[in-house]
């Protein structure tokens, strides 16, 4: 008999961390759209984000909700400037040169908050209630679900800019064509920097949602930027829908393993390698990933 | 009374070879003018210095004021317009994105908008199809939606990098026909570079013969299309 | 003709310096020092391997870190259980590791870009966790690792080692097999249409690099005198990844600054900043970046090209429409 109680338990918390990995996975999505690379700093930068809310929240003693805005601003302007300082001379060097700045980069940001603010564990409060709901028999944590909640809103916030906004038509035609659209008069570093901006402030709120759970330390979202990596490229590069639903996948998935799986459930460390052999797996079968098109290659 | 477009001793290179060797030429208001030359004679060097999309040295003078050293996108938001070869439409877009991309740099976006859709209006093969995935366009029609894209800006400029590439004769001629009209119409000032000699010497009013990355003719196209070196190497 | 024996005769200038300048270099040092050297050479190895498989075949792998482990891990197998003489399992790990990456190699074919390097780092992933989990222990002992000896210093062992490795790397690449290689790595529809089979290169160079890398670990594992799966996780790749863009893809002579880079970088980035060696670290390799962003293979090349007296050949020629 299925206990279902636990099974819808598993599923919205698998919801509300596959929500993390999908606002992470946007990101890096985003980025690879705009600039070509993937920005293996992204989840770092998350991590940094989280560590300026925890100094508006504890030094400076504003409200969660007023930090949490102010740390997106902030979070917008940084992911800007790095655009701006250091992939965007680096860009004429070619793509591996810019990957290799971005690891680059994780490097000098974990470091840097490690020294700031020292590795000491620390922690943010959930601004969510705590507690649970039940339906039935069914018991939810109400913190997934506004987790999953958060994830919904930022999807479906980031879709409908780039899809009403004027702004956002302008992004997608400096990414798609990026020497056109400067024949048309569009500013495209600067639409790149506001990429880059979006994708860091996207970071932040994953990281806000992650945090709560799993305690603020210089390494925490080094396995979480890992599931976001792999949701990206299993939901294909160029689709954020994909990715977004890929992500929500292996949140689902990873949970259900870790919990129906004996040997999954009774050794925690086999998580990471046994969603990537799935995910080795899906690649075989699939090469572009789950949802990507498989684009005539330019040979 | 100042020209529009001015071109003082311009040169280009690429890499270590020289494209253009020093191009002057000039562009009054209202006019049309014609770039022809052979493959490699630096006709689309030339539009790329204008557009600031290519190095070059030399003078390049915009209603008096130069603008050599500008990035592209400040070039096209002064009011040139560059169609390059090719069109460089975006093809996952809409058609209606494409337009609506052209009118970028507008403030007045509402205006924009309208201007969207008459400038739809003007190209009926078009029209319909707002929605339509603009890399499912036949070769011609994409061709007219680049125009289209350009003239929403509303340059005072239209560059045109080889129009007639890949397209059939009868398009070409549609596709000149409208480039006539839309100028008379809208007041543009239209420099073309073109390979098919023919077209563009019926098209425009005045052309410069590019070899080799010098201007070694120029004159009133009429007169240029009844010269027996023109019709020797260009016409036959 | 001259240009190329000038360059080849440059090159080989290069290599004699070098070799003179490693062979008296212990005499200057300690055995840490030495050590360190020492292991400048099995990452240089390792990246040579690297090199083969991204830079001329064009496959991005971020697993080389793992084909490191295996080969470590049949080295300290074969010597802990089998009592192997410690230098004769270094072929073997090389084979070892050289048909895991054949095998992987197969598959492999099918994936690009950012999807292979995907693939390539779930491998590097999968394989720490392999190799300590107790299931395997009999092979690879598990969550402790494998001890069969002292730590020592091969260093002249290694070098060697690498120089051959190098010379052949560099006579493989520079008949048919590189050639081909390049072809398919540039062009693929091209070069299949002039008869090449694309599989059989991409999957030999996936092969070639694992063996390298195999050999690495196995010199790796005999100077620590031990193996744990530890020492080869997934940063390691990245590491090794790192390393060879900065020594330039595609170009072999540039492979010793980013071995350089990878021992010493580290170590210089603590003595400069003990609180926060991994932003010093981070910086010196932004630092690089923007000096040399094409690699140590770029400055080289352009060092060749000045001493080579280079005509216009060098530039790139403007192709058909460019020339308008």
């Amino acid at each position: 008999m299925i206990d279902w109680s636990e099974l819808f338990q598993q599923i919205v918390a698998g919801l509300a961390a596959g929500g993390v990995y999908a606002i992470l996975a946007l990101a890096l999505v985003l980025i690879h759209r705009a600039t070509g690379v993937i920005n293996f700093a992204q989840g770092e930068m998350a991590m940094f984000s989280c560590y300026i809310a925890w100094s508006l929240i504890n030094t400076y003693d504003l409200t969660y909700w007023l930090a949490f805005a102010l740390t997106l601003a902030i979070s917008f302007a940084g992911g800007a400037g790095i655009y701006g300082v250091v992939i965007k001379p680096l860009s004429r060097a070619g793509e591996i040169t810019v990957v290799i700045a971005t690891i680059a980069l994780l490097v000098i940001i974990n470091g840097l908050a490690g020294w700031i603010w020292t590795p000491e564990i620390k922690f943010i409060e959930s601004p969510f209630p705590p507690g649970t709901f039940t339906v039935g028999d069914v018991v939810i944590s109400k913190q997934d679900l506004w987790v999953f909640g958060v994830s919904m809103i930022c999807v479906s916030v980031v879709f409908a800019i780039f899809r009403f906004t004027r702004t956002g038509l302008m992004m997608r035609a400096a990414a798609i064509r990026p020497s056109t659209s400067r024949l048309l008069g569009i500013r495209v570093a600067f639409m790149l920097a506001v990429g880059w901006g979006l994708a860091a402030a996207l970071g932040a709120v994953a990281g806000l949602m992650a945090v709560p759970s799993l305690g603020l330390e210089p390494s925490f979202m080094l396995t979480i930027i890992v599931y976001a990596f792999a949701a990206a490229v299993l939901g294909g590069l160029d689709s954020p829908a994909g990715a977004v639903l890929a992500a929500y996948i292996l949140g689902v998935g990873i949970s259900l393993l870790s919990t129906y799986v004996d040997f999954v459930a009774e050794s925690q460390e086999f998580k990471l390698p046994i969603a990537f052999g799935v995910l080795l797996l899906v690649l075989l079968i699939k090469p572009t990933g789950l949802f990507g098109r498989t684009v005539a290659r330019r040979v | 009374m100042t020209p529009l477009l001015e071109l003082r001793d311009v040169e280009a290179r690429y890499g270590g070879v020289r494209a253009l060797h020093g191009i002057s030429l000039t562009v009054e208001d209202g006019d049309s003018v014609a770039i022809l030359g052979a493959n490699g004679a630096g006709k689309t060097t030339t539009l790329r210095a204008i557009s600031g999309t290519v190095r070059h040295s030399g003078e390049i003078l915009f209603r008096g004021k130069p603008i050599g050293s500008k990035s592209p996108e400040a070039v096209a938001r002064l009011g040139i317009a560059h169609v390059p070869e090719g069109r460089e439409i975006y093809g996952e877009l809409t058609v209606w994105e494409n337009l609506l991309i052209g009118a970028n740099h507008r403030r007045d976006w509402r205006q924009a908008k309208k201007d969207c859709e008459n400038v739809a209006g003007y190209f009926p093969r078009i029209a319909g199809r707002r929605d339509q995935q603009a890399g499912t366009l036949s070769g011609g029609e994409q061709q007219m939606l680049a125009l289209a894209r350009a003239l929403v800006a509303r340059p005072k400029l239209l560059l045109l990098d080889e129009p007639s590439l890949g397209l059939a004769p009868t398009i070409v001629s549609a596709f000149y026909e409208l480039v006539q009209s839309l100028t008379d119409e809208l007041g543009l000032t239209v420099l073309v570079v073109e390979q098919n000699a023919n077209v563009a010497l019926k098209a425009t009013k005045r052309t410069y013969v590019l070899e080799v990355g010098r201007v070694t003719m120029e004159g009133a196209s009429e007169d240029l299309r009844r010269d027996e070196r023109i019709r020797k190497s260009y016409l036959g | 003709m001259k240009e190329v024996l000038r360059s080849h005769l440059a090159s080989g200038i290069c290599l004699a310096i070098s070799i003179a300048v490693l062979a008296v270099l212990p005499s200057f040092m300690g055995f840490f020092e030495t050590r360190n050297m020492a292991q400048v050479g099995m990452y240089f190895i390792a990246i040579v391997g690297l090199n083969i498989v991204t830079g001329y075949s064009g496959q991005i792998s971020l697993g080389q870190g793992a084909f490191m482990g295996v080969g470590a891990y049949t080295t300290g197998y074969l010597a802990s259980q089998h009592g192997v003489g410690v230098w004769w399992t270094v072929p073997v790990a090389g084979a070892v590791a050289g048909a895991a990456g054949l095998l992987f190699g197969i598959p492999a074919l099918r994936l690009h870009g950012p999807y292979l390097a995907l693939a390539t780092f779930a491998l590097a992933v999968c394989f720490v966790e392999l190799a300590r989990s107790d299931r395997f222990a009999e092979v690879t002992g598990g969550s402790q690792g494998v001890f069969f000896g002292l730590p020592t210093a091969p260093y002249y062992q290694t070098w060697g080692i690498a120089l051959g490795l190098l010379l052949l790397a560099w006579f493989v690449l520079s008949g048919k097999f590189g050639r081909s290689l390049r072809a398919v790595r540039d062009a693929e529809l091209a070069a299949v249409s002039s008869g090449l089979n694309p599989a059989v290169f991409k999957t030999a160079a996936f092969g070639i690099a694992a063996a390298y890398a195999g050999v690495a670990g196995a010199l790796l594992a005999i100077q620590l005198g031990s193996v744990s799966a530890l020492a080869f996780l997934p940063a390691l790749s990245i590491t090794l990844l790192v390393g060879t863009a900065l020594g330039g893809f595609g170009l072999l002579f540039g492979t010793i600054v980013g071995a350089l880079f990878i021992v010493y970088a580290p170590l210089r980035a603590e003595d400069v900043s003990q609180q926060a060696p991994s932003v010093m670290y981070g910086l010196f390799l932004l630092a690089v970046l923007f000096l040399m962003p094409g690699g140590a293979a770029q400055l080289i090349l352009r060092l060749r090209a000045l001493l080579g007296k280079a005509t216009k050949q060098v530039y790139s020629r403007p192709t058909e429409g460019e020339g308008d």
